[in-house]
Protein backbone atom coordinates (compact mmCIF):
# COMPACT_ATOMS: atom_id res chain seq x y z
CA UNK A 1 0.00 0.00 0.00
CA UNK A 2 2.90 2.75 0.91
CA UNK A 3 4.54 1.42 -2.29
CA UNK A 4 1.54 1.93 -4.42
CA UNK A 5 1.57 6.02 -3.01
CA UNK A 6 5.26 6.46 -3.03
CA UNK A 7 6.39 5.20 -5.82
CA UNK A 8 3.67 5.27 -8.91
CA UNK A 9 2.98 7.92 -10.27
CA UNK A 10 -1.58 7.45 -9.84
CA UNK A 11 -0.85 7.14 -6.14
CA UNK A 12 1.36 9.89 -6.12
CA UNK A 13 -1.29 11.93 -7.83
CA UNK A 14 -3.88 10.58 -5.43
CA UNK A 15 -1.77 10.98 -2.43
CA UNK A 16 -1.63 15.35 -2.80
CA UNK A 17 -4.91 15.71 -4.44
CA UNK A 18 -5.60 14.24 -0.95
CA UNK A 19 -3.28 16.13 1.01
CA UNK A 20 -4.08 19.29 -0.58
CA UNK A 21 -8.20 18.86 -0.41
CA UNK A 22 -7.79 17.96 3.15
CA UNK A 23 -6.14 21.42 3.57
CA UNK A 24 -8.30 23.08 1.74
CA UNK A 25 -11.40 21.30 3.21
CA UNK A 26 -10.10 21.85 6.95
CA UNK A 27 -9.14 26.02 6.15
CA UNK A 28 -12.59 26.60 4.47
CA UNK A 29 -14.30 24.94 7.93
CA UNK A 30 -11.88 27.00 9.99
CA UNK A 31 -12.63 30.39 7.77
CA UNK A 32 -16.14 29.97 8.80
CA UNK A 33 -15.63 30.50 12.69
CA UNK A 34 -12.67 32.88 12.41
CA UNK A 35 -15.43 34.91 10.27
CA UNK A 36 -17.88 34.20 13.03
CA UNK A 37 -15.03 35.04 15.47
CA UNK A 38 -14.07 38.25 13.70
CA UNK A 39 -17.56 39.46 14.31
CA UNK A 40 -17.61 38.39 17.67
CA UNK A 41 -14.34 40.53 18.27
CA UNK A 42 -15.04 43.25 17.02
CA UNK A 43 -18.96 43.28 18.58
CA UNK A 44 -17.55 42.97 22.14
CA UNK A 45 -15.02 45.44 21.89
CA UNK A 46 -17.98 48.11 20.69
CA UNK A 47 -20.41 46.40 23.51
CA UNK A 48 -22.56 44.65 21.05
CA UNK A 49 -23.51 41.17 21.14
CA UNK A 50 -22.74 40.01 17.68
CA UNK A 51 -24.23 37.30 15.88
CA UNK A 52 -25.99 35.13 18.34
CA UNK A 53 -29.39 33.62 16.63
CA UNK A 54 -28.20 30.92 14.10
CA UNK A 55 -26.62 27.78 16.15
CA UNK A 56 -25.57 28.04 19.78
CA UNK A 57 -23.99 30.66 20.31
CA UNK A 58 -24.42 32.14 16.46
CA UNK A 59 -21.69 29.54 15.67
CA UNK A 60 -23.70 28.54 12.44
CA UNK A 61 -23.74 32.35 11.22
CA UNK A 62 -21.36 31.90 9.11
CA UNK A 63 -22.79 29.09 7.43
CA UNK A 64 -26.37 30.51 7.19
CA UNK A 65 -24.50 33.36 5.31
CA UNK A 66 -22.90 31.26 3.02
CA UNK A 67 -26.44 29.82 2.04
CA UNK A 68 -27.56 33.11 1.62
CA UNK A 69 -25.04 34.34 -0.76
CA UNK A 70 -25.13 31.22 -3.06
CA UNK A 71 -29.13 31.33 -3.05
CA UNK A 72 -29.18 35.07 -4.45
CA UNK A 73 -28.89 36.40 -7.52
CA UNK A 74 -25.98 36.94 -9.60
CA UNK A 75 -26.33 40.55 -11.06
CA UNK A 76 -24.20 41.34 -14.07
CA UNK A 77 -24.09 44.80 -14.56
CA UNK A 78 -24.62 46.63 -17.94
CA UNK A 79 -20.96 46.78 -19.99
CA UNK A 80 -19.21 44.95 -17.81
CA UNK A 81 -16.90 42.53 -19.29
CA UNK A 82 -17.95 38.94 -18.63
CA UNK A 83 -15.73 36.28 -18.56
CA UNK A 84 -12.98 38.91 -16.64
CA UNK A 85 -15.63 40.24 -14.34
CA UNK A 86 -16.29 35.92 -13.61
CA UNK A 87 -12.60 35.40 -13.77
CA UNK A 88 -11.41 38.04 -11.14
CA UNK A 89 -13.18 36.38 -7.99
CA UNK A 90 -11.71 32.78 -8.77
CA UNK A 91 -8.47 34.18 -8.99
CA UNK A 92 -9.12 36.28 -5.41
CA UNK A 93 -9.94 32.75 -4.45
CA UNK A 94 -7.75 31.13 -5.76
CA UNK A 95 -4.59 32.39 -5.06
CA UNK A 96 -4.33 32.86 -2.14
CA UNK A 97 -5.51 29.06 -1.17
CA UNK A 98 -2.62 27.95 -2.99
CA UNK A 99 -0.13 29.02 -1.11
CA UNK A 100 -1.05 27.32 1.94
CA UNK A 101 0.74 24.45 -0.42
CA UNK A 102 4.01 25.61 1.11
CA UNK A 103 2.86 26.34 5.09
CA UNK A 104 4.32 23.79 7.22
CA UNK A 105 1.91 22.92 10.19
CA UNK A 106 3.73 20.33 11.89
CA UNK A 107 7.37 18.48 11.43
CA UNK A 108 6.91 17.10 7.48
CA UNK A 109 3.28 18.54 7.33
CA UNK A 110 3.22 20.01 4.71
CA UNK A 111 1.52 19.54 0.83
CA UNK A 112 4.51 20.54 -0.64
CA UNK A 113 8.07 20.82 0.87
CA UNK A 114 9.79 22.99 -1.84
CA UNK A 115 12.88 24.58 -1.13
CA UNK A 116 11.73 27.89 -3.14
CA UNK A 117 8.55 28.07 -0.32
CA UNK A 118 9.03 31.97 0.18
CA UNK A 119 9.59 32.85 -3.62
CA UNK A 120 6.38 30.61 -4.58
CA UNK A 121 4.47 32.46 -1.83
CA UNK A 122 5.58 35.80 -2.67
CA UNK A 123 5.05 35.21 -6.61
CA UNK A 124 1.10 33.87 -5.67
CA UNK A 125 0.01 36.04 -3.46
CA UNK A 126 1.23 38.77 -5.86
CA UNK A 127 -1.36 38.19 -8.42
CA UNK A 128 -3.84 38.56 -5.84
CA UNK A 129 -3.59 42.18 -7.31
CA UNK A 130 -4.95 41.32 -10.80
CA UNK A 131 -7.92 39.70 -9.04
CA UNK A 132 -8.53 42.94 -7.49
CA UNK A 133 -7.64 44.91 -10.49
CA UNK A 134 -9.75 42.70 -12.77
CA UNK A 135 -12.80 42.72 -10.55
CA UNK A 136 -12.82 46.94 -10.37
CA UNK A 137 -12.48 47.42 -14.56
CA UNK A 138 -14.84 45.13 -15.81
CA UNK A 139 -17.18 45.87 -13.33
CA UNK A 140 -17.51 48.81 -15.66
CA UNK A 141 -18.14 50.82 -12.46
CA UNK A 142 -16.17 54.11 -11.55
CA UNK A 143 -16.59 53.43 -8.03
CA UNK A 144 -15.41 49.79 -8.60
CA UNK A 145 -12.45 51.25 -10.49
CA UNK A 146 -11.33 53.66 -8.17
CA UNK A 147 -11.49 51.29 -4.96
CA UNK A 148 -9.48 48.89 -7.60
CA UNK A 149 -6.86 51.67 -8.32
CA UNK A 150 -6.29 52.53 -4.75
CA UNK A 151 -6.03 48.59 -3.31
CA UNK A 152 -3.80 47.52 -6.26
CA UNK A 153 -1.48 50.41 -5.77
CA UNK A 154 -1.46 49.55 -1.90
CA UNK A 155 -0.90 46.14 -2.09
CA UNK A 156 2.11 46.56 -4.59
CA UNK A 157 3.45 49.40 -1.83
CA UNK A 158 3.56 47.34 0.99
CA UNK A 159 4.48 44.10 -0.67
CA UNK A 160 7.61 45.67 -1.23
CA UNK A 161 8.40 46.04 2.37
CA UNK A 162 7.27 42.62 3.22
CA UNK A 163 9.62 41.03 0.33
CA UNK A 164 12.19 43.43 2.23
CA UNK A 165 11.42 42.02 5.28
CA UNK A 166 11.52 38.46 4.70
CA UNK A 167 14.26 38.55 3.24
CA UNK A 168 16.10 39.50 6.82
CA UNK A 169 14.56 36.06 7.54
CA UNK A 170 15.85 34.23 4.86
CA UNK A 171 19.33 35.85 5.15
CA UNK A 172 19.38 34.85 8.75
CA UNK A 173 17.95 31.08 8.13
CA UNK A 174 20.17 31.04 4.71
CA UNK A 175 17.42 29.03 2.99
CA UNK A 176 13.57 29.27 0.90
CA UNK A 177 12.07 26.64 3.07
CA UNK A 178 9.88 27.36 5.24
CA UNK A 179 10.35 23.93 7.18
CA UNK A 180 13.99 25.00 7.50
CA UNK A 181 13.06 28.52 8.51
CA UNK A 182 11.16 27.11 11.57
CA UNK A 183 13.76 24.66 12.04
CA UNK A 184 16.71 27.05 12.14
CA UNK A 185 14.23 28.82 15.10
CA UNK A 186 14.55 25.72 16.81
CA UNK A 187 17.01 26.50 20.49
CA UNK A 188 17.21 25.53 23.59
CA UNK A 189 15.69 28.59 24.91
CA UNK A 190 11.93 28.03 23.25
CA UNK A 191 10.32 31.22 23.10
CA UNK A 192 13.26 33.38 23.01
CA UNK A 193 15.24 31.28 20.61
CA UNK A 194 12.73 32.29 17.77
CA UNK A 195 13.22 35.01 15.29
CA UNK A 196 10.69 37.73 16.87
CA UNK A 197 13.59 39.00 19.02
CA UNK A 198 16.77 39.20 17.01
CA UNK A 199 14.03 40.64 14.47
CA UNK A 200 11.61 42.50 16.52
CA UNK A 201 11.13 45.88 14.70
CA UNK A 202 10.23 43.92 11.54
CA UNK A 203 7.56 41.89 13.16
CA UNK A 204 6.00 45.04 13.75
CA UNK A 205 6.48 46.20 9.98
CA UNK A 206 5.30 42.74 8.91
CA UNK A 207 2.32 42.82 10.69
CA UNK A 208 1.00 46.67 10.03
CA UNK A 209 2.23 45.35 6.21
CA UNK A 210 0.08 42.42 6.32
CA UNK A 211 -3.17 44.57 7.52
CA UNK A 212 -2.10 46.47 4.43
CA UNK A 213 -1.44 43.80 2.33
CA UNK A 214 -4.97 41.99 2.94
CA UNK A 215 -7.21 45.56 2.84
CA UNK A 216 -7.70 45.10 5.95
CA UNK A 217 -8.81 48.17 8.36
CA UNK A 218 -7.23 50.52 9.32
CA UNK A 219 -5.95 50.41 5.49
CA UNK A 220 -9.01 49.10 4.02
CA UNK A 221 -9.35 52.09 1.69
CA UNK A 222 -10.11 50.01 -1.21
CA UNK A 223 -13.49 49.60 0.23
CA UNK A 224 -14.01 52.68 2.36
CA UNK A 225 -17.64 52.24 2.83
CA UNK A 226 -18.21 55.99 3.49
CA UNK A 227 -16.51 56.39 0.33
CA UNK A 228 -16.30 53.78 -2.21
CA UNK A 229 -19.41 51.77 -0.87
CA UNK A 230 -17.39 48.04 -1.38
CA UNK A 231 -14.46 49.33 -3.65
CA UNK A 232 -13.55 46.72 -6.27
CA UNK A 233 -16.35 44.40 -4.78
CA UNK A 234 -19.08 47.22 -5.08
CA UNK A 235 -21.02 45.88 -8.50
CA UNK A 236 -20.88 41.69 -7.22
CA UNK A 237 -23.27 40.00 -5.93
CA UNK A 238 -24.16 36.52 -4.97
CA UNK A 239 -21.65 33.70 -5.24
CA UNK A 240 -18.45 35.78 -7.36
CA UNK A 241 -18.88 38.40 -4.01
CA UNK A 242 -18.56 35.29 -1.85
CA UNK A 243 -15.38 34.31 -3.60
CA UNK A 244 -14.20 37.53 -3.03
CA UNK A 245 -14.92 37.68 0.96
CA UNK A 246 -13.52 34.04 1.16
CA UNK A 247 -10.44 35.16 -0.62
CA UNK A 248 -9.86 38.02 1.75
CA UNK A 249 -10.25 36.18 4.82
CA UNK A 250 -8.17 33.37 3.37
CA UNK A 251 -5.61 36.04 2.88
CA UNK A 252 -5.85 37.26 6.42
CA UNK A 253 -5.25 34.13 7.74
CA UNK A 254 -2.54 33.19 5.39
CA UNK A 255 -1.05 36.29 6.79
CA UNK A 256 -1.31 35.08 10.19
CA UNK A 257 0.05 31.56 9.42
CA UNK A 258 3.30 33.55 7.82
CA UNK A 259 4.10 35.51 10.86
CA UNK A 260 3.89 32.12 13.28
CA UNK A 261 6.04 30.56 10.36
CA UNK A 262 8.37 33.25 9.65
CA UNK A 263 8.71 35.21 13.36
CA UNK A 264 7.45 32.91 16.10
CA UNK A 265 8.51 29.76 15.18
CA UNK A 266 5.76 27.59 13.75
CA UNK A 267 4.85 24.49 14.99
CA UNK A 268 7.88 25.01 18.08
CA UNK A 269 6.86 25.27 21.42
CA UNK A 270 7.34 28.61 23.59
CA UNK A 271 8.30 26.52 26.70
CA UNK A 272 11.30 24.05 26.26
CA UNK A 273 10.20 20.42 27.34
CA UNK A 274 6.90 20.57 26.17
CA UNK A 275 6.08 18.83 23.12
CA UNK A 276 5.91 20.73 19.85
CA UNK A 277 3.08 20.18 17.74
CA UNK A 278 0.10 21.61 15.33
CA UNK A 279 -1.53 23.05 18.56
CA UNK A 280 1.55 25.47 18.55
CA UNK A 281 1.14 26.54 15.46
CA UNK A 282 -2.74 26.54 15.61
CA UNK A 283 -2.62 28.68 18.76
CA UNK A 284 -0.08 31.29 16.98
CA UNK A 285 -2.18 31.70 14.11
CA UNK A 286 -5.18 32.54 16.33
CA UNK A 287 -3.47 34.56 18.24
CA UNK A 288 -2.30 36.55 15.48
CA UNK A 289 -6.07 36.00 14.19
CA UNK A 290 -7.10 37.44 17.38
CA UNK A 291 -4.78 40.94 16.98
CA UNK A 292 -6.12 41.39 13.35
CA UNK A 293 -9.36 41.12 14.73
CA UNK A 294 -8.70 43.76 17.70
CA UNK A 295 -6.67 46.51 15.38
CA UNK A 296 -10.08 46.24 13.15
CA UNK A 297 -12.32 47.30 16.11
CA UNK A 298 -9.71 50.11 17.64
CA UNK A 299 -7.84 51.80 14.66
CA UNK A 300 -9.43 54.80 12.34
CA UNK A 301 -8.82 54.50 9.05
CA UNK A 302 -5.55 56.10 7.92
CA UNK A 303 -5.90 58.85 5.09
CA UNK A 304 -4.91 57.64 1.35
CA UNK A 305 -1.51 60.42 1.30
CA UNK A 306 -0.89 58.77 5.11
CA UNK A 307 -0.49 55.08 3.71
CA UNK A 308 1.36 55.96 0.43
CA UNK A 309 3.59 57.72 3.20
CA UNK A 310 3.96 55.46 5.61
CA UNK A 311 5.08 52.48 2.64
CA UNK A 312 7.10 54.38 1.09
CA UNK A 313 8.98 56.74 3.40
CA UNK A 314 9.58 54.49 6.72
CA UNK A 315 8.33 51.03 6.00
CA UNK A 316 10.75 51.06 3.17
CA UNK A 317 13.88 52.84 4.03
CA UNK A 318 13.16 51.16 7.34
CA UNK A 319 13.32 47.29 6.02
CA UNK A 320 15.94 48.22 3.21
CA UNK A 321 18.52 49.27 6.16
CA UNK A 322 17.61 46.09 7.92
CA UNK A 323 18.54 43.59 5.27
CA UNK A 324 21.80 45.67 4.94
CA UNK A 325 21.97 45.14 8.78
CA UNK A 326 20.76 41.65 8.92
CA UNK A 327 23.58 40.84 6.11
CA UNK A 328 26.49 42.05 7.75
CA UNK A 329 24.88 40.61 11.81
CA UNK A 330 24.69 37.65 10.00
CA UNK A 331 28.27 37.50 7.86
CA UNK A 332 30.22 38.32 11.06
CA UNK A 333 28.07 36.68 13.60
CA UNK A 334 27.45 39.37 15.45
CA UNK A 335 25.09 39.57 18.64
CA UNK A 336 26.18 35.61 19.56
CA UNK A 337 25.40 34.49 15.72
CA UNK A 338 21.52 35.42 16.53
CA UNK A 339 21.52 36.23 13.29
CA UNK A 340 23.33 33.68 11.49
CA UNK A 341 21.41 30.39 11.73
CA UNK A 342 22.25 28.69 8.56
CA UNK A 343 20.64 25.53 8.49
CA UNK A 344 22.14 24.38 4.67
CA UNK A 345 25.54 25.46 4.08
CA UNK A 346 26.87 28.71 5.03
CA UNK B 1 17.39 72.73 11.61
CA UNK B 2 14.01 71.59 12.26
CA UNK B 3 13.76 70.65 16.07
CA UNK B 4 12.48 67.31 16.46
CA UNK B 5 9.74 66.26 18.98
CA UNK B 6 11.33 62.98 20.29
CA UNK B 7 8.49 61.80 22.54
CA UNK B 8 6.27 62.22 19.68
CA UNK B 9 8.48 60.43 17.66
CA UNK B 10 9.18 57.60 20.47
CA UNK B 11 5.83 57.71 20.45
CA UNK B 12 5.12 57.13 17.04
CA UNK B 13 7.81 54.09 16.62
CA UNK B 14 6.60 52.76 19.52
CA UNK B 15 3.32 51.92 18.35
CA UNK B 16 2.18 53.89 21.49
CA UNK B 17 -1.28 55.01 20.40
CA UNK B 18 -1.96 51.45 19.25
CA UNK B 19 -1.32 50.61 22.93
CA UNK B 20 -3.48 52.75 24.30
CA UNK B 21 -5.87 51.62 21.61
CA UNK B 22 -5.67 48.11 22.42
CA UNK B 23 -5.97 48.83 26.14
CA UNK B 24 -9.44 50.33 25.85
CA UNK B 25 -10.38 47.79 23.75
CA UNK B 26 -10.14 44.92 25.53
CA UNK B 27 -11.48 46.99 28.73
CA UNK B 28 -14.49 47.04 26.60
CA UNK B 29 -14.05 43.64 25.45
CA UNK B 30 -15.63 42.36 28.74
CA UNK B 31 -17.90 45.19 29.61
CA UNK B 32 -21.44 43.96 29.88
CA UNK B 33 -23.17 44.22 26.45
CA UNK B 34 -25.87 46.44 25.40
CA UNK B 35 -27.67 45.02 23.38
CA UNK B 36 -31.48 44.21 23.67
CA UNK B 37 -32.62 40.87 21.93
CA UNK B 38 -34.88 42.79 20.15
CA UNK B 39 -37.79 40.27 19.30
CA UNK B 40 -37.36 39.09 22.80
CA UNK B 41 -36.63 42.06 24.61
CA UNK B 42 -37.84 45.47 24.04
CA UNK B 43 -36.61 48.82 25.46
CA UNK B 44 -38.95 51.12 27.35
CA UNK B 45 -41.87 53.41 25.98
CA UNK B 46 -42.48 56.72 27.12
CA UNK B 47 -46.25 57.56 27.99
CA UNK B 48 -45.81 60.11 25.09
CA UNK B 49 -44.51 57.46 22.68
CA UNK B 50 -46.61 58.19 19.07
CA UNK B 51 -47.34 54.71 17.00
CA UNK B 52 -50.15 53.73 15.22
CA UNK B 53 -53.07 55.60 15.22
CA UNK B 54 -56.79 54.22 16.92
CA UNK B 55 -59.70 55.09 17.32
CA UNK B 56 -61.68 55.37 20.64
CA UNK B 57 -65.19 54.33 21.86
CA UNK B 58 -66.67 55.30 24.91
CA UNK B 59 -67.15 52.75 27.51
CA UNK B 60 -70.61 52.23 26.52
CA UNK B 61 -69.23 51.29 23.03
CA UNK B 62 -70.38 54.86 21.37
CA UNK B 63 -67.38 56.23 18.97
CA UNK B 64 -65.82 58.98 20.51
CA UNK B 65 -65.11 60.69 16.97
CA UNK B 66 -68.12 63.27 16.16
CA UNK B 67 -66.45 64.51 13.27
CA UNK B 68 -65.37 68.04 13.95
CA UNK B 69 -62.53 67.63 11.43
CA UNK B 70 -60.00 69.51 13.09
CA UNK B 71 -57.60 66.36 12.70
CA UNK B 72 -57.89 66.25 8.58
CA UNK B 73 -57.51 70.21 9.29
CA UNK B 74 -54.66 70.49 11.15
CA UNK B 75 -52.40 67.25 9.82
CA UNK B 76 -48.98 68.65 8.23
CA UNK B 77 -49.35 65.46 5.89
CA UNK B 78 -52.81 65.73 4.78
CA UNK B 79 -52.55 62.14 5.50
CA UNK B 80 -56.19 61.83 6.88
CA UNK B 81 -59.85 62.09 5.17
CA UNK B 82 -62.75 62.74 6.64
CA UNK B 83 -66.56 62.15 4.88
CA UNK B 84 -69.41 63.01 7.67
CA UNK B 85 -73.01 63.00 7.67
CA UNK B 86 -75.83 63.08 10.41
CA UNK B 87 -76.98 59.36 11.61
CA UNK B 88 -80.74 58.12 11.72
CA UNK B 89 -80.47 59.62 15.71
CA UNK B 90 -79.78 63.11 14.55
CA UNK B 91 -75.90 62.51 15.95
CA UNK B 92 -73.00 63.90 13.74
CA UNK B 93 -70.94 60.67 12.78
CA UNK B 94 -68.10 60.15 10.24
CA UNK B 95 -69.20 57.88 6.83
CA UNK B 96 -65.55 57.61 6.44
CA UNK B 97 -62.25 57.80 8.38
CA UNK B 98 -58.92 57.03 6.52
CA UNK B 99 -55.86 57.42 7.21
CA UNK B 100 -53.30 57.04 5.09
CA UNK B 101 -49.98 55.65 7.30
CA UNK B 102 -47.61 55.91 4.35
CA UNK B 103 -47.96 59.65 4.65
CA UNK B 104 -48.25 59.81 7.76
CA UNK B 105 -45.03 61.98 9.99
CA UNK B 106 -46.51 60.40 13.41
CA UNK B 107 -46.24 64.47 14.63
CA UNK B 108 -49.11 63.74 16.52
CA UNK B 109 -51.19 66.70 15.76
CA UNK B 110 -53.99 64.91 15.11
CA UNK B 111 -54.31 63.82 18.98
CA UNK B 112 -53.80 66.76 20.37
CA UNK B 113 -56.20 68.74 18.04
CA UNK B 114 -58.87 66.13 19.09
CA UNK B 115 -61.60 67.62 21.56
CA UNK B 116 -62.98 63.94 22.47
CA UNK B 117 -59.50 61.96 22.56
CA UNK B 118 -61.16 59.99 19.91
CA UNK B 119 -58.08 59.98 17.45
CA UNK B 120 -54.53 58.79 19.64
CA UNK B 121 -51.03 57.41 18.74
CA UNK B 122 -51.09 53.67 20.56
CA UNK B 123 -48.10 52.51 21.57
CA UNK B 124 -47.96 49.79 19.32
CA UNK B 125 -45.07 50.26 15.99
CA UNK B 126 -44.61 46.92 15.28
CA UNK B 127 -47.50 47.39 12.18
CA UNK B 128 -44.84 46.61 9.08
CA UNK B 129 -46.57 45.08 6.15
CA UNK B 130 -46.29 43.51 3.23
CA UNK B 131 -47.67 45.43 0.83
CA UNK B 132 -48.29 48.96 0.59
CA UNK B 133 -52.32 48.91 0.11
CA UNK B 134 -52.22 47.47 3.44
CA UNK B 135 -51.65 50.77 4.84
CA UNK B 136 -53.90 52.62 3.91
CA UNK B 137 -56.37 52.40 6.90
CA UNK B 138 -60.03 53.15 6.83
CA UNK B 139 -62.22 53.34 9.83
CA UNK B 140 -63.30 49.85 10.60
CA UNK B 141 -59.17 48.51 10.82
CA UNK B 142 -58.91 52.02 13.28
CA UNK B 143 -61.56 51.58 15.79
CA UNK B 144 -59.90 47.59 15.56
CA UNK B 145 -56.50 48.72 16.79
CA UNK B 146 -58.86 51.04 19.24
CA UNK B 147 -60.54 47.84 20.71
CA UNK B 148 -56.88 46.11 20.65
CA UNK B 149 -54.89 48.65 22.30
CA UNK B 150 -57.22 50.50 24.52
CA UNK B 151 -56.31 49.15 27.91
CA UNK B 152 -52.50 50.48 27.27
CA UNK B 153 -53.63 53.61 25.42
CA UNK B 154 -56.23 54.44 28.31
CA UNK B 155 -53.37 53.94 30.79
CA UNK B 156 -50.93 56.64 28.99
CA UNK B 157 -53.20 58.86 28.53
CA UNK B 158 -53.61 59.01 32.24
CA UNK B 159 -49.84 59.27 33.08
CA UNK B 160 -49.41 61.54 30.74
CA UNK B 161 -52.56 63.63 31.80
CA UNK B 162 -50.84 65.52 34.20
CA UNK B 163 -48.53 67.27 32.06
CA UNK B 164 -51.10 68.29 29.57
Amino acid sequence: MADFFYNTNLGIFLLVTGEALLVIVLLLVALAFLMYADRKIWAAVQMRKGPNIVGVFGLLQSFADFIKYIVKEIIVPAGADKPVYFLAPMITLVFPLIVWAVIPFNEGWVVSDMNVGILYIMAASSLVVYGVIMGGWASNSKYAFLGALRSAAQMISYEVSIGLIIIGVILSTGSLNLSDIVHAQDGKYGFFSWYWLPQLPMVVLFFVSALAETNRPPFDLPEAESELVAGYQVEYSSTPFLLFMIGELTEVVFMCALISVLFFGGWLSPIPGLPDGILWMIAKMAFFFFLFSMVKAITPRYRYDQLMRLGWKVFLPFSLGWVVFVAFAAQFGWFGGAYARWAVGG
Amino acid sequence: MAQIDWTRATKYFLLWDFMVGFKLGMKYFFRPKATLNYPHEKGYLSPRFRGEHALRRYPNGEERCIACKLCEAICPAQAITIDAEPREDGSRRTTRYDIDMTKCIYCGFCQEACPVDAIVEGPNFEFATETREELFYDKEKLLENGEIWEAEIARNLEMDAPYR
